[in-house]
């Protein structure tokens, strides 16, 4: 059986590997190449390791870093942050990245997607959709790393995105990230039954039962987390083990 | 012992490297023929479209060289992949092709079995192994590895079937015949588990 995969994600702002609330208040902690180093050593089932400031300085993504990341990299590896065009995901999969994450750039050229599937095969284009409950309780989507409302609601760009031939969606709940108080899992539910690509829930996890939660309430294939993993003693695996026990298929194979 | 990962300029081929670096393999890229007379194992990789590969593979002049080194060299192969699909007689991906006919079978689309299976096959699942084989030593029945595919090897014959994943009703993850190995996972990707399919391959000679 195809199991549901435990993921940390990995934001990286200039030479730092930082975490924030809200996107915002970004605290750094630690480097990113020690992180992904650890998180290999540790068999973690994926890593999406995202430049947060690309986008905003309109740059393109550091090929060399990413470089040094992937070769480090046993596992599949999902580079986002800064992808602007075919040739930004090109230089991505060359650098060894195995999937990539477009997010802002979706917004202003949809067919990003569309020719992404084409050239790459839709397992490599990850849409990330960064999304904040609105008074109405719609969930609307925002570019620019969270700054900019796109007017776009999210299911129908959830719906969009997977007709345009995404791989996968990473759904972050804008206001939810770096509170450790769960996921918005309303958020997650609408998208995951909205669409048959699979789902990763993010923003907001604080313990293994929110990740429970997401794969089940939420109907979420993978869940990604960060300050869980940064700030307590928390660990990709006793997540997998307690998920386990509550009868949620996941790999352990690792242990043995 | 010289590793070849042949590159028929299709797909990044730094990860198939790294994780042979990693098991202690002395290997090269190469994107010339000639080179796998010097191979003691040979790695065809692949990502893409059955056809495009094939294209490739016969511009490049690979075909016979790979055919040659592999049956009369009897030199261990391993497809990964793409790389384990080509190996077959024909695949259907991007028109109906002539595969590299070093293990035979087809290579058809996956067919979803469940409304929640979804194509293409992508994450960790389990391989059982259907043959007892050096290439299987030290992995545990049930392991998981790393897969990305929409098509799969479907043998002529049960002999060539070594081992197996339950997805879309359960389909043929690794094939063998004689010194040719194929395995539909990447164990470059696969960490500690793939790690122990390229050292087992590589101790076969």
């Amino acid at each position: 059986m195809l199991k549901v995969r435990v993921i940390p994600t990995l934001l990286w702002k200039g030479a730092g590997l930082v975490k924030g609330v809200g996107f915002d208040s970004w605290r750094r902690v630690g480097t990113v190449l020690p992180a992904v180093k650890v998180y290999n050593m540790r068999e973690v089932d994926e890593l999406i390791v995202v430049d947060i400031t690309a986008t905003a300085e309109e740059r393109q993504p550091d090929y060399e870093s990413i470089q040094e990341f992937a070769y480090e990299s046993f596992v599949p590896l999902t580079m986002g942050g800064g992808v602007r065009s075919i040739n930004d995901i090109r230089s991505l999969l060359r650098c060894g990245a195995d999937k990539v994450a477009i997010n802002t750039a979706a917004y202003a050229d949809p067919s990003i997607i569309t020719k992404a599937a084409d050239v790459f095969g839709s397992q490599c284009v990850v849409v990330s959709i960064d999304a904040k409950r609105q008074s109405d309780e719609r969930h609307q989507c925002y570019s620019h790393c969270g700054s900019k409302p796109t007017g776009l609601e999210v299911v129908q760009w959830a719906q969009k995105v997977e007709e345009l031939g995404a791989g996968e969606i990473l759904i972050t709940s804008i206001e939810r990230d770096g509170t450790m108080e769960g996921y918005d899992l309303d958020l997650i539910s609408k998208v995951s039954t909205a669409v048959n690509i699979p789902v990763i829930a993010s923003g907001g996890a604080g313990t293994y039962e929110h990740f429970y939660q997401a794969l089940t309430q939420g109907k979420a294939q993978a869940v990604a987390a960060a300050s869980l993993y940064h700030f307590t003693e928390q660990t990709p695996l006793q997540a997998k083990l307690y998920l386990k026990s509550k009868g949620i298929h996941v790999r352990t194979s690792q242990l043995t | 012992m010289q590793v070849v990962v042949i590159d028929y300029g299709m797909g990044n081929l730094q990860s198939v490297l790294r994780a042979f670096e990693e098991c202690g393999a002395d290997v090269i890229i190469s994107d010339q023929p000639a080179s796998l007379k010097t191979a003691s194992h040979i790695v065809l990789p692949g990502v893409g479209a059955f056809s495009d590969a094939m294209n490739q593979i016969h511009a490049m002049g690979w075909h016979d060289a790979i055919r040659h080194e592999a049956i009369q060299s009897h030199v261990p192969l391993l497809g990964i992949c793409l790389g384990m699909q080509l190996l077959a007689d024909t695949g259907c991906e991007g028109g109906q092709t002539q595969g590299l006919g070093l293990v035979p079978g087809t290579v058809q689309k996956l067919v979803p079995d469940t409304p929640q299976t979804h194509i293409p096959h992508v994450g960790w699942n389990e391989f059982h192994r259907v043959q007892d084989h050096p290439l299987f030593e030290g992995i545990a029945d049930g392991t998981d590895f790393y897969f990305v595919h929409s098509y799969h090897f479907k043998p002529a014959s049960g002999q060539h079937a070594i081992g197996s994943t339950p997805y879309c009703g359960g389909f043929v993850s690794a094939v063998q015949s004689d010194n040719i190995f194929g395995v539909q996972f990447h164990p470059e990707k696969s960490h500690r588990p793939g790690f122990r399919i390229i050292e087992n391959f590589l101790n076969i000679n």
